[in-house]
């Protein structure tokens, strides 16, 4: 079926040269050009404000300029994210530009170019005499992208701005040359699976080929549930196209006639855009039939997930899309032989099948030439909690997490201390400072009793509880596992209720043991991995942080001062000042009353510690005070002010 | 489907199904057959309904059960299996207080207990005028902008307890905004 006339190469070589003009024209188009960050967390920062700000603002000042919609560029802590392309100066990024700013912009840069408002800067995207640009920045200098080389940088609702930088050439050539080729070119390249355990992709697709069953299927697992991780919807909200790029080139490998979308209904965002991509690919004959005339096609849905954390397992994935709870099976048979409806199911997640293109279109030395011997590429992390600057960090595999945490994210905020960092969410576990010096790679970090997992990283400071954090995760698991395994159904609730108890000051002492025991037969007596790594936050919490456990179970104290049952606060009266009512307004339950010399104290049975008023008391005084154990307040002879006085008061 | 399945019911059962969920029920059996009756459909069926009208009632779970033709024990089951549907009719204010990990240590929880309070309902409920719903989320990954809160389809940043007064304040001034507006253009109209 194979058209003489050009071949897929030569075809997408045309259509492409006519993106990468289109894409200039709009680039140096000669009215401003307005890119905002509008992802899911540029919207929850306010960008779809922003925009609304921009567009009256243009029309309040008579200037006229063209506002475009871009993704996530992973810098979380700057949003919303603003990039202005002004006639006559290089890109610039703006940072935390809200609808006020927005005005200012206009009024002062893009009326007439007069001044480029410093203040909002970060700096030129290219390279420039007047401006700093990105790459004087420690976060931009030490990352290195390849997945989200293009994130927020180019529009996902348009294909030509994917076309432009280089965009399906990977399928080209792969369509051009073979599937076995794109096989090889993965198998050699050892690229790892991203979804967390590390299985090497290419191994995956080769065993799905080798089954003489067909159809077979490709699916993407974009069922990110892990609560402190967002890169896969980043991905498919920012570069879509690059997801599917990376699908279409596994199903050439696999020999898949179809592939499938699997996205969590949370992400109603990522779904939308997906669609959009779809449709969008398939019109220039990117996707679906006969693919650039080379005789392959390949049909691409989406299946949104109903919000399952098991069913990021690629068994209990399948049985959803089999209209049943999503419940692990025994494996093998192994999905890449018999899966969905017992056919071959080669299930990859967003952030694999993402970098698929890269290696193609690099070769796979060029990708074994980054990264650590056994785990080449790039990791993403999303880097959230206490750390200076959160938000998705891309570095080569085998940095360390102090390079990760002080170098690329700016270190600890307001200066306080680093006591612990979470990786890989409910499976992973807490590594405290001394450990910090372990690697990225999916073998060091399980040598240490933690999991690459998705990529969620928590950087935890002085003020956070390890009790708690093991608490919220065996929670979290507790209430996510599926109920198959006893062992996990019951053996994590016996884990929650013990570490409950601890946490509000009940626990006993021998319990420390059973929370050993009882997680090590977790551990054994579980099917799929939640359950196998269940017990994993207990663990490394039991290991690295005992004293903490020791100190609620033999002092009742919380040394982080977070376990609500075991701290107070009270107000310092040496500090509090006369006359001031911050506080007092900011109490959600009133537990705030006056002195009989005029100060503020705090009714310790209305209390409910929430510590908003730690943060109302003006810095000049900061009189709020938090205690553990509650014992420790002190006697400051408190009496209320007698009611007749406080009309004046 | 709907009428026999109506005609099945005990009078007490009947009388018990007010008009909108009489409405929802007529849309379900007219919007089914856009679903083939196979298994696999059954995730696609039960988020359409969920989308449109924001919940399940129990007798629409009987009619996909008889359209698939299993029965409503293993459609239940595999509804309640999934976070993402709800068994009673939603708010007009959806509130979902996020407790992910990052949520969570920057003291999601009291956010939640804000919202109890202020709202006098619990996680799960919605309040008796429908006014607002409250739920607890895993992550709606914004964890950059923690603690957030998601009311209606707007995330909210960086919750304190005050925000909290905050956000209902701001729909209760839109409420009255709106009552007021309506009151006008009534008086104008009339």
């Amino acid at each position: 079926m194979k058209q003489p006339t050009a071949s897929p190469v030569e075809r997408l070589a045309v259509r492409s040269e006519a993106a990468v003009a289109r894409v200039r024209k709009l680039r140096e188009s000669p009215i401003p050009v307005i890119e905002v960050g509008a992802a899911t967390c540029g919207r929850a920062a306010g960008a779809l404000e922003t925009i609304t700000g921009f567009e009256q603002a243009l029309a309040d000042n008579g200037v006229e300029a063209e506002i475009r919609r871009v993704g996530c560029l992973g810098h979380c802590y700057a949003e919303p994210l603003v990039t202005i392309r002004y006639p006559g100066f290089p890109p610039l990024l703006y940072q935390k530009i809200g609808a006020g700013e927005a005005g200012i912009l206009v009024r002062s840069f893009l009326k007439d170019g007069s001044d480029p408002c410093y203040e909002y800067l970060i700096g030129a995207l290219e390279p420039d005499e007047n401006f700093p640009t990105l790459m004087d920045y420690p976060r931009y200098l030490f990352e290195k992208r390849v997945v989200m080389e293009h994130c927020g940088l180019i529009d996902p609702e348009d294909i030509d701005h994917y076309l432009a930088v280089g965009g399906y050439r990977a399928l080209a050539a792969g369509l051009e040359k073979s599937g076995e080729w794109v096989l090889e070119e993965v198998k050699a390249a050892n690229l790892r699976g991203r979804g967390g355990a590390g299985f090497p992709a290419g191994r995956k697709w080769e065993i799905a080929r080798a089954v003489d069953r067909n159809p077979k299927l490709v699916i993407c697992n974009g069922d990110e549930g892990d609560p402190g991780a967002y890169m896969d919807r980043t991905l498919l909200e920012s570069n879509p196209h690059q997801v599917l790029e990376g699908l279409a080139l596994a199903a050439l490998a696999v020999g898949a006639p179809s592939a499938l979308l699997y996205i969590r209904a949370e992400y109603p965002l990522a779904v939308e855009i997906m669609e959009h991509a779809i449709a969008a690919a398939e019109r220039e004959n990117l996707l679906g039939d006969d693919i650039m005339g080379s005789g392959v096609s390949l049909e691409v849905s989406v299946f949104k997930g109903s919000g399952a954390f098991v069913c990021g397992e690629e068994t209990a994935l399948i049985q959803s899309l089999e209209g049943r709870r999503g419940m692990p099976q025994p494996r093998p048979p192994y999905p890449a032989v018999a899966g969905l409806n017992d056919l071959p199911t080669v299930i990859n997640n967003v952030k694999t099948l993402s970098t698929v293109p890269s290696i193609i279109r690099n070769g796979h030395q060029w990708f074994t030439g980054i990264g650590t011997e056994h785990s080449p590429g790039t990791a993403i992390f999303s880097v959230v909690g206490e750390v200076e600057y959160p938000g998705l960090v891309e570095v080569p595999m085998g940095a360390t997490l102090e390079h990760l945490v002080f170098d690329v994210c700016g270190g600890i905020k307001d200066g306080k201390a680093l006591k612990a960092v979470q990786i890989g969410g409910p499976s992973g576990g807490c590594l405290p400072a001394s450990l910090l010096e372990t690697e990225i790679d999916f073998d060091s970090l399980k040598k240490v009793g933690a999991m690459m997992g998705s990529g969620g990283l928590v950087v935890m400071n002085e003020d956070t509880c390890m009790v708690e954090v093991a608490r919220y995760f065996t929670d979290f698991t507790q209430g996510e596992s599926c109920g198959k395994c006893t062992y996990c159904r019951i053996g994590t609730h016996h884990l929650r209720e013990i570490l409950q108890s601890i946490t509000v000051g009940e626990g006993r002492l021998e319990e420390l043991d059973d929370l050993e025991e009882i997680s090590r037969a977790v551990i054994r007596g579980s099917l799929c991995s939640l359950g196998k790594t269940a017990p994993n936050p207990v663990l490394t919490t039991l290991r690295f942080f005992k004293d903490e456990y020791l100190a609620h179970l033999e002092e009742k104290r919380c040394p982080a001062r977070m376990c609500r049952s075991l701290i107070a606060y009270y107000i310092d009266l040496e500090a509090c000042a006369r006359g001031c009512d911050a506080c007092v307004a900011c109490c959600p339950t009133e537990a705030i009353f006056t002195t009989s010399n005029r100060k503020k104290a705090i009714d310790q049975e209305k209390c409910v510690k929430c510590g908003e008023c730690v943060y109302a008391c003006p810095p000049e005084y900061d009189a709020v005070r938090r205690v553990s154990p509650p014992g420790l307040i002190p006697d400051q002879g408190i009496e209320p002010l007698p009611a007749d006085d406080k009309d004046e008061a | 489907m709907l009428e026999q399945l109506l005609a099945g019911l005990e009078p007490s059962e009947r009388a018990a199904i007010d008009d909108e969920e009489l409405q929802i029920l007529k849309d379900v059996e007219a919007e089914m057959p856009v679903f083939a009756a196979e298994r696999s459909q059954l995730l696609p069926i039960l988020q359409h309904i969920q989308g449109r009208h924001g919940y399940l009632p129990k007798l629409a779970l009987q009619m996909v059960a008889d359209y698939l033709g299993v029965t409503i024990g293993k459609v239940y089951g595999i509804a309640t299996f999934y976070n993402q549907f709800k068994f009673n009719p939603p708010g007009r204010n959806p509130i979902k207080v996020c407790l992910g990990t990052a949520c969570h240590v920057k003291g999601g929880e009291i956010i939640l207990e804000n919202f109890e309070r202020r709202l006098e309902i619990t996680e799960g409920q919605t309040s008796p005028d429908r006014e607002y719903s409250l739920e607890r989320v895993a992550c709606i990954g914004c964890c950059a902008l923690a603690p957030a809160v998601v009311v209606g389809d707007k995330v909210e940043a960086y919750v304190t307890p005050s925000k909290v007064e905050g956000i209902i304040t701001e729909i209760e001034v839109r409420k009255a905004m709106a009552a007021r507006e309506q009151e006008r253009n009534e008086a104008a109209n009339g």
